[in-house]
């Protein structure tokens, strides 16, 4: 080791200075290599959107795609005066709605929550690409971090998510226009959490649902869905379960039946509307945009029509249209909301 | 725990802090433990075979010891003659070899157990299948402890040197535990002397600017060569050479180049982190590569590649065994019968030829690197036998001093080693040949298409990211020809220092192959 030159320490001001220099150049670096989610795959950006709200609503929804894609926030303003928001993102994990949950209430004391059951099915962390979707959107904070190591999939780091860069590295050869638009801000790409389709593709030849070894949802999702409740019921916020009309992925009787039974048990609010498609109006040749997977706009705005009104005669919701502040406020998002299904009503033409 | 991994890096964090934090006279202590933790983490299995290995080496080296120290003090009755006093010698040396001997033995058996009974299974089978004997054993189920062929050698040249009087023998166990198992080189060496290591292993070391911050350079030259081009490479060579069939000569030819460029960077960079790692703790390791694809022959290139390997060899197999009392009986025998000319090169021959069988051993237990291992010996006895068609061909034509001749074997050489490395991929011996050969039956270059070289797993920017990184492989090496990059660089201002370093830690964050996407890959010596 004596035979190397003596370095030439630097100053400690450059030291510094130079060390918020590459802070900087990282954190500019991190910025632009992150996903922006404002084109094709939307559903990244949903879950920071939230954050630009003013954090006053009536109904939180907290959920998967069964969620974003299937209420309209919009009719439920409309026609009820309710005012809602979709906490939802891609493949959204139970203990990822928990974390949400736990979260939101933070912010904000709703009279109710509403959670989709779909992912009861799901007792193991499942997807890389859609963690992302939903973690990467959340502030951080301890729910953001306990969400984080739930999630993980073995093949997943705790500091790649600290340091999104370190996930994202191989981005920059990747890089696009979006990636420089949308550095330093980003458009709201949803409804109050709803992402709008105006398409249609009929179902047809929906397929049955594969026999399974077995159907008992696993003592994971349980244990999370009773962290659910027994959060509602400390913060005095209603949780209500919600199973939406998706065709697909299948929603077996005997799952159906497990809901119920614990709905019964801890006394919650359980609608499987798979069962009242006919009472929603829904109809599946002109209401879905992929084949029954998730609903269009005219099945979501027939779906949230039909929920609002539960809402309404079943949980004692009422108008909030008298507040004018809030009423100025949804006038907006109404002008968007239309404005977005003239657009898109218009390319389909 | 590898290497390229977050567990390493922060393992490193902890273990540099700590080892700062504490007395000087505690650090080997906390060394000593850190290299048993990071065994441990690696696999608990594993720590039984290092310390069976330090201790039988220790308590053999310090028998050895105390017997010559026990015949040093020993009085001799008045009137002994010579003969008597060299009779005694004798004992005690024989009493000596027998604790080096079954040492030696006993660790090599270890390894040869571990390493090559699978392969001895194989073998049998195979016998047995072939003349009907219809014999099947199943393979055991054998973990093969991390840097066994490393730390095994490592301990025995310390066991060889000590009954040699080299140096006196450690007198305590946890330090030379520490030498054995100082966790930088547990995962590919280099395969460190004790009379080197041991100057600096054991010291009290205060943190120092300039050793820390050359350290971390090495190491970022070492995540360089490792993340940025090897993993990079890796999966082009794979595709090659995991789907033999599919690729006509031309592909062969490229998985063959990609192989060396991998192999290279994956070898040196492991290395590279092992030094750096050891130096920012003010340990020095011995170097084990000096730019060996700019040797002019084979011969060059030994000398150049895996340096601490390669005097293993000569020192412990080649030397002892040219000396030796069999040697001399060959000498004689060729010589009579062959004349001088020819008889004095066998027993040179005969020990390089154990040297090479013995290098392909050690590099795995499969028929691949013996043959691999013996092709090195066949190329550089040919170059020693044609080397007098060489000299008549130097006196004749002055070409030697000229640029384009050296760039000619500089070439020449890494073609003959890129060549002679495909036995490292392919998954046996005839395959490999069969490979070899379409390079000239089948070479195929109208196959060589945009879409084809697409299917190999690498985008075009991957490509260019291999191609750049190449480029300032071989810059900085024909610039480290008139000496260490990182000292010219020392030299240089505050400003451009921080835009060559911060600027190679980017390349590293951004073009690495790590994380999602891309497989952590273990460092290919680390299987040795």
């Amino acid at each position: 080791m004596n035979d190397m030159t003596e370095q030439k320490k630097p100053k400690a001001a450059v030291i510094v200075l130079l060390i918020y220099l590459s802070i900087a150049l990282l954190w500019l670096l991190q910025k632009v290599l992150m996903p922006k989610y404002m084109h094709g795959i939307t559903e990244g950006s949903m879950i920071a959107e939230y954050y630009k709200e003013p954090k006053d609503h009536d109904v939180v929804f907290i959920g998967d795609c069964e969620l974003y894609e299937n209420i309209s926030p919009a009719v439920l303003w409309e026609k009820y005066g309710i005012n809602s928001y979709i906490r939802g993102s891609a493949q959204q994990l139970i203990w990822q709605s928990y974390y949400l949950m736990e979260e939101t209430l933070k912010y904000e004391k709703p009279k109710a929550i509403v959670f989709n059951v779909l992912s009861m099915q799901y007792d193991k962390p499942q997807n890389e690409a859609y963690n992302r979707m939903t973690l990467d959107g959340m502030k951080w904070s301890k729910s953001k971090f306990d969400s984080i190591k739930a999630s993980m999939t073995s093949e997943e780091h705790m500091v790649e998510y600290v340091f999104p860069l370190l996930r994202y590295h191989s981005r920059i050869t990747e890089l696009e226009p979006d990636d420089f638009e949308y550095l330093f801000h980003k458009d709201t790409t949803t409804f109050n959490g709803y992402y709008m389709r105006v398409d249609v593709k009929p179902a047809e030849n929906v397929p049955q649902g594969r026999p399974l070894g077995n159907y008992q949802f696993g003592d994971i999702c349980y244990e999370y869905l009773d962290k659910m409740r027994v959060l509602c019921e400390e913060n005095g916020v209603e949780l209500i379960l919600v199973k939406a009309p998706s065709l697909y992925p299948y929603w077996y009787d005997e799952w159906d039946q497990q809901m119920k039974d614990y709905s019964e048990e801890y006394g919650l609010s359980y609608y499987n509307f798979l069962k009242t498609t006919d009472e929603c109006g829904l109809d599946f040749a002109t209401d879905t945009y992929d084949a029954g997977l998730h609903l269009n706009l005219s099945g979501a705005e027939k779906l949230s029509d039909y929920f609002g009104n539960i809402l309404v005669t079943e949980h004692g919701f009422t108008s909030h249209k008298d507040d004018k502040e809030l009423a100025a406020r949804w006038d907006e998002k109404i002008k968007a909301y239309d404005a977005e299904a003239q657009r898109q009503y218009a390319l389909l033409e | 725990m590898l290497f390229a991994s977050y567990e390493f890096l922060l393992f490193l964090a902890v273990v540099f802090i700590v080892y700062y934090a504490l007395p000087g006279r505690y650090q080997w202590i906390f060394l000593l433990i850190a290299g048993y933790v990071f065994y441990f983490i690696a696999n608990p299995f594993y720590l039984i075979f290092i310390t069976t290995t330090s201790f039988t080496v220790y308590y053999a080296a310090r028998k050895m010891e105390d017997i010559r120290r026990e015949f040093k003090t020993l009085k001799l009755p008045e009137g002994i003659t010579r003969e008597e006093k060299k009779e005694l010698k004798a004992k005690e040396k024989k009493q000596e070899k027998r604790w080096m001997l079954g040492a030696l033995l006993f660790n090599l058996g270890i390894l040869a157990v571990l390493k090559y009974t699978n392969f001895a299974i194989s073998n049998i089978n195979a016998i047995s299948g072939a003349v009907g004997a219809g014999l099947s054993i199943e393979h055991l189920n054998i973990i093969l402890p991390m840097g066994i062929s490393f730390y095994t050698f490592q301990a025995l040249s310390y066991l060889i040197d000590v009954y040699h009087a080299k140096y006196d023998a450690q007198r305590s166990f946890p330090r030379f535990a520490l030498f054995v198992s100082f966790f930088p080189q547990l995962v590919q060496g280099p395969i460190s002397r004790y009379s080197d290591l041991s100057k600096s292993l054991y010291e009290e070391h205060r943190p120092e600017y300039t050793t820390i911050t050359r350290g971390l350079q090495r190491i970022m030259w070492g995540f360089f060569k490792k993340l940025v081009i090897a993993d990079r490479i890796l999966v082009a060579v794979n595709a090659i050479i995991h789907d033999p069939e599919t690729y006509s000569g031309v592909y062969v030819f490229m998985g063959m180049l990609f192989y060396a460029l991998e192999l290279y960077a994956d070898f040196t960079g492991g290395i590279d982190i092992t030094i750096g790692v050891a130096q920012t703790m003010g340990i020095t390791v011995k170097e084990n590569f000096e730019r060996p694809f700019f040797s002019k022959n084979i011969k060059e290139y030994w000398k150049r590649w895996h340096i601490t390997m390669g005097t293993w060899f000569t020192d412990y197999i080649f030397y002892p065994l040219s000396v030796s009392k069999f040697m001399r009986n060959l000498n004689k025998f060729a010589r009579k019968h062959f004349g001088d000319k020819i008889g004095k090169r066998v027993p040179v021959y005969f020990s390089s030829f154990v040297v090479w069988l013995t290098t392909g051993i050690w590099h795995g237990a499969s028929w691949n690197f013996i043959v691999w291992g013996l092709g090195n010996f066949v190329v550089i006895m040919i170059s020693e036998e044609l080397s007098p068609l060489y000299d008549a061909f130097h006196s004749r034509f002055k070409v030697a001093d000229r640029k384009w001749y050296k760039c000619f074997q500089i070439i020449r050489t890494v073609l003959i080693m890129s060549c002679l490395r495909m036995f490292d991929c392919y998954r046996d011996v005839p395959l490999t040949f069969k490979m070899f050969g379409t390079m000239f039956t089948n070479f195929g270059l109208k196959n060589l298409s945009a879409s084809m070289i697409g299917e190999l797993g690498l985008k075009p920017v991957d490509y260019c990211i291999l191609l750049a990184g190449t480029v300032l492989l071989i810059l900085v090496s024909m610039i480290q020809r008139n000496g260490s990059v990182r000292e010219k660089i020392a030299g240089l201002g505050v400003l451009k220092r921080y835009c060559i370093w911060f600027g190679l830690f980017l390349i590293i964050l951004l073009f690495g192959a790590y994380g999602i996407g891309y497989d952590e890959s273990q460092f290919i010596y680390n299987q040795f």
